[in-house]
């Protein structure tokens, strides 16, 4: 089977790395998905969970991060997922997560409220 | 004893302990620097990507940006200049501030106002003795940088530079930091950030992609709107690099200036003792020459009145 290499990178250190069948990331016109052979792209990712179909030699499984804002490109069959941010779900703190979804609503804080809900989604895999 | 061999003492003993402190010091500043190397090679990955990025943008789309074009007649230039917050660490600080200078004198000999932005307490200690003009200046962080440190530095450079220039916006943006050559060696440099030279950023995509050529890409959502969003978040991993780097540099400065001065301290040590021993030794032969003529005149008397 096909596969594309996938390099998930934060701006402090590299997250994730490995191979996959599907990614599938949201643009700021939507979710993209991309497959091996996909046709060079550079794109604007929003915050949101991207899910990673890893398969050959990282197993057959899913990955899913949260990705806060970034960019997505595909070239030679190679992805780069670049953010400032980004968790793998496994990382992410569920209680410390919702605590900071109470917190933000209470303040009204738009900008950690989308955070703490992209982190929950992430873990959740509610899209 | 002495009064010669007491201060000798006196002095071995201060010296002792200050060569302890300073042994200490190039320790901790010798296992930061392996910290910051880290720190400089997990920052890598995001900012050759990003540099990739920035390359296919600008060379595969005819897109004209605010950040990527010369102005025809450039008025004004922002200078970014990264120093450290704290002394001890030989020509360090000096040396990335000669650089400054030098690059400021290059910039008004070509026409150009600049205007300066600072990081680290060296830097503003320095223009602020001059009482020259500072925009803005940060401090704090150095000795650790972290990626918010580099939004916050690059957040007011990035809007000076989107500005019109007759409205104080800058045309030009340019870093003086000193970079990590390796344990032994750091240089200070100047670099032009932006407008993007795209000779200079192919070179180094080619390099690290080993002289690939880049496909035709499809954009998501537009040229433009990629641009706008990439280069403001290149500008930022930049800093942020020149920053890690530059914390390095730091820190295997202030080692190899601790060591130098551990090793005087151990010279000052021997050369002390020396002293001491001879003014010791000087001491004895005195009391003995003391006690010899005494009991000769001893002996001399005695034989006299026989």
């Amino acid at each position: 089977m096909a596969e594309l290499h996938v390099e998930l990178v934060a701006a402090d250190r590299q997250v994730w790395s490995g191979k996959a069948s599907l990614v599938v990331a949201r643009t700021s016109s939507g979710d993209i998905g991309v497959m091996p052979g996909h046709q060079p792209l550079l794109g604007v990712l929003q915050s949101g969970p991207v899910t990673i179909r890893t398969t050959g030699e990282s197993g057959d499984g899913t990955v899913v991060a949260a990705v806060h804002g970034g960019f997505i490109s595909f070239a030679d069959n190679k992805l780069s997922l670049l953010a400032e941010v980004a968790e793998l779900s496994d990382e992410i703190d569920v209680q410390r997560a919702e605590r900071a979804l109470e917190r933000a609503k209470s303040d009204a804080d738009a900008a950690a409220e989308r955070r703490a809900d992209v982190r929950l989604r992430a873990v959740t895999g509610v899209h | 004893m002495g009064a010669t061999l007491r201060v000798y003492k006196r002095r071995i003993r201060s010296v002792t302990a200050t060569k302890k402190i300073t042994k200490a010091m190039e320790m901790i500043a010798a296992s930061r620097v392996v910290k910051a190397q880290r720190q400089v090679a997990a920052s890598t990955p995001y900012a050759s990507e990003l540099t990739r990025a920035v390359t296919a943008v600008a060379t595969g789309s005819n897109t004209q940006h605010a950040l990527t074009t010369e102005a025809e007649s450039p008025v004004r230039a922002a200078l970014l200049l990264i120093t450290s917050d704290r002394g001890l660490a030989g020509g360090y600080s000096s040396n990335v501030i000669k650089a400054a200078e030098q690059l400021t004198e290059r910039l008004k000999a070509e026409g150009k106002e600049v205007d300066a932005y600072i990081v680290g307490r060296k830097g503003v200690s320095y223009y602020s003795f001059r009482e020259r003009k500072v925009v803005e200046s940060w401090t704090g962080f150095t000795d650790s940088p972290t990626y918010a440190d580099a939004k916050t530095i690059a957040a007011p450079l990035i809007e000076a530079v989107q500005k019109d220039t007759a409205e104080g916006g800058v045309d030009e943006l340019h870093i003086v930091f000193t970079e990590f050559v390796s344990m032994m060696t750091q240089t200070a440099l100047d670099d032009r950030l932006l407008p993007l030279s795209l000779d200079k950023a192919a070179a180094e995509s080619a390099e690290s992609s080993k002289g690939e050529i880049l496909p035709l890409f499809d954009f998501e959502p537009s040229a433009e709107d990629v641009l706008d969003a990439l280069l403001p978040r290149y500008v930022e991993s930049r800093i942020y690099n020149a920053l890690l780097q530059a914390a390095a540099s730091k820190h295997a400065a202030t080692r190899r200036a601790m060591k130098s001065a551990t090793d005087n301290a151990e010279e000052l040590i021997k050369s002390l003792s020396r002293l001491a021993n001879a003014a010791r030794q000087a001491e004895i032969t005195q009391e003995i020459s003391e006690i010899v003529g005494g009991s000769a005149a001893l002996a001399d008397a005695t034989a006299g009145s026989d």
